[in-house]
């Protein structure tokens, strides 16, 4: 499986979705961990290295578009798909300008966020 | 003034159309009398005072000739009456008895005074005892003649003209006097009355004046110019008072104004009379008069038909106000009413948005171990309810993201922007619209068209109004086409066409207008104005063409970049 060992960190506030979420990618070859907010995201980012970060926007405590700054403060390098409850791109075009790769609306295709996170790695 | 606003407060209540009515009252009303109170008072005051002043400049050195011309005359009379108690004060009754002597002194009188006839001398039983003069009276008896009892209680007389013998006018004056041993005498005199005429003629009167005397009775005692002769009875009513001098104006005698002043002589029962024609002063007054009538209606005209003018526009003003006022109102609520239901829609599209992604990643991943299983039964039919599952949550996504996207931007952005992209999001509003109505949508969207930069929600919210207008000319089953193209010089163009009822000729060009509105009741008429307003603030231009019973033609061309600082408030 190509996908094999690229390692994917889910950020969540919704622990449902998130952990099936996961659990889909799993079977689909990913390694897959999930963080419930952002500020745990943050430090599973500073101990270990993550090939990309999936981020919802919406979520309370650190809002998600200040942990993706935190997060491209960390490592710029990264790339970052952000997850929108909102209909509209304004959020979204926000992210990109903070530097996320891409947005996506919830609820999500999964065969859409593969295709992102495949253009994102470049595989 | 208090009292009537409450009134028109009052007056709300019956309705609109009679609130107007009283406000329109009042305000006619209200104007009418403080234009016209002042300027009728003005013209009535002038007028007496124009009058006031030319009657004292007219008529008081007229009543003062009368004065001075009666003065004349008392001076006249009271000097012969005077000459006449001379003579009976200086010459006994036995001296005056003797022929030769009363002879005497009525020569003397004649030589020295004018219009003495004759001279007699009457006992106090009234028997002429002596008498000079061209009659021959002697033996004559007064005691039952008006002068003799009246000089008798008077001790003096001064009587009205008559005829005398010779039928020319005469007066006759008399004194009495009392002897030493308690008799008494009456000495009379005769006097023609030409030297009326000469009086009068000396005192230097112009052509114009009528002077003449009358006695109690209106006879004249000298000839009129126009009114008669001696003797003969007065036409003109002149009031009779001895002491009292009097001026009557205009008077209307044989075709001409006049005016006459009257003095009393006081020594005798005469009434001394100036009949002047109306001088060309009082003409004056009377053009003057004339004038400030004919100016005073004209300005009330003029002042009427200001203020009925002025009043019915402002009147339509206010009423035009107070609708649009109305009107702004309502659809302030409508929008207010439109942005809370898009808030709470949002909000709800928001709370659905999260289970339905639980859902659609536990379906997800159900669908994903059905696919790997290989011993499962009833795998076929796992996979289909799965898949059911993903695109009933997939129809939930569409509407929550709808929900989300259409409700009301406050802020507004410049972005980058496909006017495709907004088109199908509009027409997702009116499809089940279309599709009841068997509406026929003609889309020719460019697909190459260019992104321009400007405002999401601004561009829905118009071309949202654009085809709600086209949805609402068309009948059923017409046709609407809707084209997206490349602008020649940069930006985009957007035509929306239908073959609806068209746009009449004569109100074309309001149709922009705030509250210009087709619909009655049915529209704010702020569609089309809201629809202007967004495309030019976004700098871009909007053309409408219409033939009535063929169609319209909207089109709108939009910038490559709409100018950021553009206000919020389209």
């Amino acid at each position: 499986m190509k996908n094999k060992n690229i390692k994917v960190l889910l950020i969540d506030d919704e622990a449902e979705f998130v952990s099936t979420l996961a659990e889909r990618l799993e079977l689909r070859g990913y390694l897959a961990k999930t963080a419930e907010d952002g500020e745990s995201g943050i430090s599973m980012i500073e101990k270990e290295v993550f090939d990309i970060v999936v981020l919802d926007l919406m979520m309370p405590g650190l809002s998600g578009l200040e942990t993706l700054r935190q997060i491209k403060i960390i490592n710029s390098k990264i790339p970052v798909i952000l997850l929108t409850g909102h209909g509209s791109t304004k959020e979204g075009m926000a992210g990109m300008r903070l530097g996320a790769f891409d947005y996506l609306m919830k609820p999500l295709d999964i065969s859409e966020l593969i295709n992102k996170i495949s253009l994102a790695l470049n595989l | 003034m208090y009292k009537n606003f409450m009134n028109l407060l009052d007056n709300t209540r019956k309705g609109p159309s009679h609130h107007y009515f009283v406000l329109k009252r009042n305000i006619i009303l209200i104007m009418l009398s403080i234009t016209i109170i002042p300027l009728a008072t003005m013209i009535v005051i002038s007028h007496f005072q124009y009058r006031t002043h030319l009657k004292s400049q007219t008529t008081a050195p007229l009543l003062s000739m009368a004065h001075k011309a009666a003065h004349s005359f008392e001076l006249f009379m009271e000097q012969r009456l005077s000459t006449i108690r001379f003579i009976s004060t200086a010459y006994s009754f036995e001296e005056l008895s003797k022929e030769q002597r009363i002879r005497e002194i009525l020569i003397f009188l004649k030589k020295e005074f004018s219009g003495f006839v004759d001279l007699g001398l009457i006992n106090s039983k009234g028997d002429l005892i002596s008498y000079a003069g061209p009659y021959s009276l002697l033996g004559k008896n007064y005691s039952s003649q008006t002068f003799f009892q009246e000089t008798q209680i008077k001790n003096k007389y001064i009587s009205n003209v008559f005829l005398g013998y010779r039928k020319f006018p005469h007066i006759v004056m008399a004194v009495q006097r009392f002897t030493d041993d308690g008799q008494t005498w009456i000495l009379r005199a005769t006097l023609d009355t030409e030297f009326f005429d000469v009086l009068i003629s000396s005192m230097g009167f112009d052509t114009q004046s009528d002077v003449f005397l009358i006695n109690g009775d209106g006879i004249f005692q000298t000839d009129s110019l126009r009114y008669g002769r001696t003797l003969e009875k007065c036409p003109l009513k002149i009031p009779h008072d001895k002491f009292k001098s009097n001026i009557i104006e205009s008077v209307y005698e044989n075709n001409r104004d006049i005016i006459i002043a009257s003095a009393g002589v006081s020594v005798a029962d005469y009434i001394l009379v100036i009949v002047q024609p109306q001088s060309v002063a009082l003409q004056s007054w009377h053009a003057l008069k004339t004038e400030l009538l004919f100016v005073f209606a004209v300005s009330l005209v003029i002042i009427v038909f200001a203020i009925l003018w002025m009043t019915k526009m402002l009147v339509k003003r206010v009423r035009e106000s107070d609708r649009k006022r109305k009107n702004a109102l309502i659809e302030l609520q409508h929008t207010q009413k439109l942005s809370s239901i898009g808030r709470l829609a949002a909000g709800i599209a928001h709370e659905i948005n999260n289970p339905l992604a639980i859902i659609n990643e536990k379906a997800g991943l159900m669908k994903d171990l059905v696919e790997l299983s290989t011993d499962l039964s009833n795998k076929q039919k796992f996979e289909k309810l799965t898949e059911s599952i993903v695109k009933s949550v997939g129809r939930c996504k569409k509407i929550t993201h709808r929900l989300l996207g259409f409700s009301k931007r406050i802020d507004i952005k410049i972005e980058t922007i496909n006017i495709n992209e907004i088109i199908h999001e509009v027409l997702g509003f009116l499809e089940r619209d279309a599709i009841y109505r068997r509406i026929d949508l003609r889309l020719h969207l460019l697909d190459s068209l260019e992104s321009i930069l400007s405002d999401y929600g601004l561009i829905q919210q118009a071309l949202l109004n654009l085809l709600t207008n086209a949805f609402a000319a068309v009948e059923d089953g017409g046709i609407i086409t809707i084209v997206s193209e490349n602008n020649e010089d940069a930006g985009v163009l957007i035509r929306i066409s239908d073959n609806g009822c068209g746009i009449p000729e004569n109100i074309i060009k309001s149709i922009f207008d705030p509250f210009f509105s087709t619909k009655k009741e049915r529209g704010t008429g702020l569609g089309l104005s809201i629809t202007y307003g967004i495309v030019r603030k976004l700098g871009g231009q909007i053309i409408v063409e219409s033939v009535e019973g063929e169609g319209t033609v909207f089109t709108v061309t939009l910038p490559a970049k709409s100018d950021s600082n553009m206000e919020v408030n389209a």
